[in-house]
C-alpha cells in the first residue's frame, strides 16, 4: 500500500471521514484547530455535517443530539475544552450512546500551554464528569496509530454504546508523517432501535435520558452500565511491549514519550544494560495484569515511568499494577518540556542503581 | 355526538407531575395538538430541560431527548442538522433558556437553526425552589433575593424575545400567555405559526410564553394569573416582536 | 350535585356532554375562571384520590359546550361532546 505524508490533524480528521462519521462539531484550540479546519472543509464535500459551535460546551451537547438521534458523531479538542466537554461526556456514558472524542493533550493546568502535554490522563481515565462511568480511551503514539485508533473508535463506541476517547499529545497533531490507509476490520454492529429518529409507525417512544429519580432504577441502571465496562474491560485492553522478555529496566509510557524511549532502549542496550518498554495503548481498561505479570519476573528490576506530567498520571496505575513489587522510578516535564533520550537513559540507569 | 374536544394524541397517558395550575400543562397541550394537527407527531423531535419540565419525555407522544442544563439548543442542533426535515423543538424555562443556556440559545439564533423554541418564563426558578431567574421583576421576591429584585443587585431582568430578535437567523419571535381563551387560542396560534416557519425552511422561530408559578410565587393559580396580567404584561409586551417572511428573505 | 371519588363525571343535556376525570384533577379552578355561563365549580364535598377538591359543571343545561373549560384545563381531564 502506497504511503502518504500526512500531518496528524489532518489525518485524524480524514479518518474520521473514512470511518463514515456523519457529523462533526467543535472549536477551534490550539493544538488541533486543524481537526475542525478540515472538516469544515471536507465534511460539506461528503454531504456530512459540520458545525463550528459556540464553545466546547455546546460541541459535546450537538454531539449528544445527533448521537442520540443514531448518528455517528464526533469532536474534538484540546485539554481545556476537553475540562468544558466533561459534562457532555458524562451524560452520553449514561445516556448509553457512542460518538468519539479525540484530545490533542497540551500542557496545564488551567490555561497551561500550547506545547504537548500528558496531564489528562487523571481526566481521561478517572472521568472528569460526574458519576460512575467509563470510556475506552486510546493512547496512539504516531500518526499511523492516531488514524488506525479513530476509525477503530468509531466502531468500539457503536459497539457497547459508550464515548470512545482518543488521546494523542499535541506533538502528534502537529507533526507530519508517512502513513497508510489501512482496511480496518469492522465489527458486527447492533442496529440503533433505540435513536429517536421519529417514530415512523413506531407503536413507543424512544427516549434519550440520563435521569433516574427512583433509587432502586437508578441503582439497577448503574449495575447494568457497571457490566458493560466490566465486558469492555476485558475486551479492548490493549498494550505493547518491546525487548522486555529479559529486561531488567522496564520503561513505562504511552504516546510521544514512548517513542522516546524506544530510542533509549537502543542506547541502553549498547551500553549493556536490558531495558524494555511497556506501552499501554488502552490507558483505560488499562493493562494492570499484563504490567502486573511483567513486574512478577525474577529478572525485573525496577521500573521507570516516563510522562509528559509534573509529578505524573500514569504512574498511580503503573503503581497499582506493580503492586510493590518492584521499586517504580518517575521522569516527567510539564509544559511541553519532552523527556530527551539522555535524561530517560540516566534515569534508567539510577532507578536500576537505586534497585540493587 | 361530535367531539368537541378531547385530549391530544399528542399527548401520552402520563399523568402531569406539575402543581396545580401550572401554565407548563397547557402549553404541553398547545404544542402537542399543533404537532397533531400538521401530522408531524411521527416525524418530531423534541429536546426538554432542565426544569420543571424535566419529565417533559414523558409527556409527549414523539421521540424526545433530554438535555443537560441549558444546552437545549445545542442538542437540537445535532439533531436539526442531521435530521433537516423533521420538525424539531425545544422546550425551555427560564433559568435553562435565558441563565446557565444564554451561549447556546443566543448562537442557535445566530446560526438561524431551523428549530423551534418554546420558551416558559414564569419569572422564577420552580424546580429547584423559588430562586431569583434572569427574567424575575424588580422588586419581585424569590429565595435568592428575598427583599426582592433591585437594579443594583442583579440588573434589570433580561427581554429575550427582543434579545434574540435582534438575530438575523431568528425569523419570527412572538410573545404570548395563556391566562384566559383568547390569549391561549393566540399562544396555539404562534406556536403553529413558528412551526410551520420551521417546515419551510425559514430559519429559527421562538416563542415566548409569560407563565405562572402559583407555588413559587406563594399565590393560587387563579391569583397568578392576575399577578401575570397585571406585573408581567407591562414588562414583557404581548405580542410579535419579530416577523420576517419569507418573500422579505 | 354529588358524584362518588374516583369515578368519571358524565353530564349532559339535549346539546353538550362534558366528561371530567376527576381523578386527575388538582381543583386548580382555570376551568372555573373560563367558563363563559360560570357553570363550573370546585365540589368541596368531595376529596379525589390526589387529596384534591375536583371541579366539576354543577348545571349542564346551561352548558354551551364552547370547551373552554377543556382547553385551559393544564391536566387535559376534560372531554367535551356535542349532540
Amino acid at each position: 500500500m502506497e504511503k502518504e505524508l500526512w500531518k496528524g490533524n489532518e489525518a485524524i480528521a480524514e479518518a474520521a471521514i473514512r470511518a463514515g462519521c456523519d457529523c462533526f462539531f467543535g472549536y477551534p484550540i490550539t493544538p488541533q484547530s486543524e481537526v475542525p479546519e478540515y472538516l469544515s472543509l471536507h465534511m460539506p464535500q461528503h454531504g456530512k455535517v459540520f458545525v463550528q459551535a459556540e464553545s466546547e460546551l455546546a460541541a459535546i451537547n450537538m454531539v449528544y443530539g445527533a448521537a442520540g438521534s443514531g448518528m455517528r458523531a464526533m469532536t474534538s479538542s484540546s485539554s481545556p475544552g476537553i475540562s468544558l466537554k466533561q459534562e457532555g461526556i458524562t451524560y452520553i456514558a449514561a445516556a448509553e450512546l457512542p460518538c468519539v472524542i479525540v484530545n490533542c493533550m497540551r500542557g496545564g493546568p488551567g490555561l497551561g500551554t500550547i506545547q504537548p502535554g500528558q496531564g489528562d490522563y487523571f481526566q481521561a481515565t478517572r472521568g472528569g464528569g460526574n458519576g460512575d462511568y467509563r470510556t475506552v480511551v486510546l493512547a496512539p503514539s504516531n500518526i499511523q496509530e492516531a488514524v488506525d485508533f479513530v476509525q477503530e473508535a468509531f466502531d468500539i463506541a457503536d459497539c457497547y454504546r459508550n464515548p470512545t476517547m482518543v488521546v494523542c499529545d499535541g506533538l502528534i497533531g502537529q507533526m507530519m508523517e508517512p502513513i497508510e490507509w489501512r482496511e480496518i476490520p469492522k465489527r458486527d454492529l447492533p442496529p440503533k432501535d433505540w435513536a429517536t429518529t421519529g417514530k415512523h409507525g413506531r407503536d413507543h417512544t424512544n427516549i434519550i435520558n440520563s435521569l433516574y429519580m427512583d433509587p432502586e432504577e437508578c441503582d439497577d441502571h448503574n449495575a447494568d452500565l457497571e457490566a458493560k465496562y466490566k465486558l469492555m474491560a476485558e475486551k479492548e485492553v490493549r498494550w505493547d511491549t518491546k525487548d522486555c522478555e529479559d529486561a531488567e529496566l522496564v520503561i513505562t509510557a504511552y504516546g510521544t514519550p514512548a517513542r522516546i524511549a524506544l530510542s533509549a532502549l537502543e542506547a541502553l542496550r549498547a551500553e549493556g544494560i536490558k531495558a524494555g518498554l511497556f506501552r499501554p495503548i488502552t490507558l483505560w481498561p488499562y493493562p494492570e495484569k499484563a504490567l502486573h505479570d511483567l513486574a512478577g519476573q525474577d529478572h525485573v528490576k525496577a521500573i521507570l515511568d516516563v510522562e509528559m506530567s509534573a509529578g505524573g498520571q500514569m504512574i498511580d496505575d503503573v503503581r497499582l499494577a506493580v503492586e510493590g513489587q518492584k521499586p517504580i522510578s518517575y521522569l516527567g516535564h510539564a509544559g511541553g518540556v519532552m523527556p530527551t533520550i539522555e535524561e530517560i537513559v540516566e534515569s534508567a540507569k539510577k532507578a536500576l542503581k537505586e534497585a540493587k | 355526538m361530535a367531539i368537541v374536544y378531547q385530549k391530544s394524541k399528542g399527548l401520552t397517558d402520563a399523568e402531569l407531575h406539575y402543581c396545580p395550575g401550572c401554565n407548563h400543562g397547557i402549553v404541553h397541550k398547545l404544542i402537542a395538538e399543533v404537532l397533531e394537527e400538521m401530522g408531524l407527531l411521527d416525524e418530531a423531535i423534541g429536546v426538554c430541560p432542565v426544569g420543571c419540565s424535566v419529565f417533559a419525555y414523558k409527556y409527549f407522544n414523539c421521540d424526545m431527548q433530554e438535555a443537560a442544563h441549558g444546552r437545549a439548543p445545542a442538542v437540537a442542533t445535532g439533531i436539526k442538522r442531521t435530521h433537516p426535515t423533521q420538525p424539531v423543538f425545544t422546550y425551555q424555562g427560564d433559568g435553562d433558556l435565558a441563565s446557565i443556556g444564554a451561549a447556546e440559545i443566543v448562537h442557535a439564533a445566530m446560526r438561524g437553526e431551523k428549530f423551534t423554541t418554546i420558551f416558559i418564563n414564569n419569572a422564577i426558578y420552580g424546580m429547584t425552589g423559588g430562586q431569583m431567574a434572569p427574567t424575575t421583576l424588580i422588586g419581585q421576591k424569590a429565595t435568592t433575593c428575598q427583599m426582592g429584585r433591585t437594579k443594583e443587585q442583579a440588573g434589570m431582568p433580561m427581554r429575550v424575545s427582543e434579545l434574540l430578535s435582534t438575530l438575523d437567523g431568528c425569523v419570527y419571535a412572538e410573545r404570548v400567555c395563556v391566562t384566559d381563551i383568547p390569549h391561549l387560542n393566540k399562544a396555539k396560534k404562534a406556536i403553529r405559526k413558528a412551526f410551520e416557519k420551521q417546515m419551510a425552511g425559514e430559519g429559527f422561530t421562538f416563542v415566548e410564553v409569560l407563565s405562572t408559578c402559583p407555588t413559587n410565587w406563594g399565590m393560587s393559580p387563579l391569583k397568578a394569573k392576575q399577578w401575570l396580567m397585571d406585573n408581567m404584561v407591562p414588562y414583557y409586551p404581548l405580542g410579535v416582536i419579530k416577523e420576517t417572511s419569507a418573500e422579505v428573505k | 350535585m354529588s358524584h362518588e371519588p374516583g369515578k368519571k363525571e358524565e353530564l349532559s343535556n339535549m346539546t353538550a356532554k362534558v366528561t371530567f376525570n376527576s381523578d386527575r384533577c388538582k381543583g386548580c379552578e382555570l376551568c372555573v375562571s373560563v367558563c363563559p355561563k360560570h357553570i363550573v365549580a370546585i365540589d368541596s364535598t368531595v376529596i379525589n384520590r390526589k387529596g384534591y377538591h375536583p371541579a366539576a359543571v354543577t348545571d349542564i343545561s346551561q352548558c354551551i359546550a364552547c370547551a373552554s373549560c377543556a382547553k385551559i384545563c393544564p391536566d387535559s381531564i376534560i372531554t367535551v361532546e356535542k349532540f
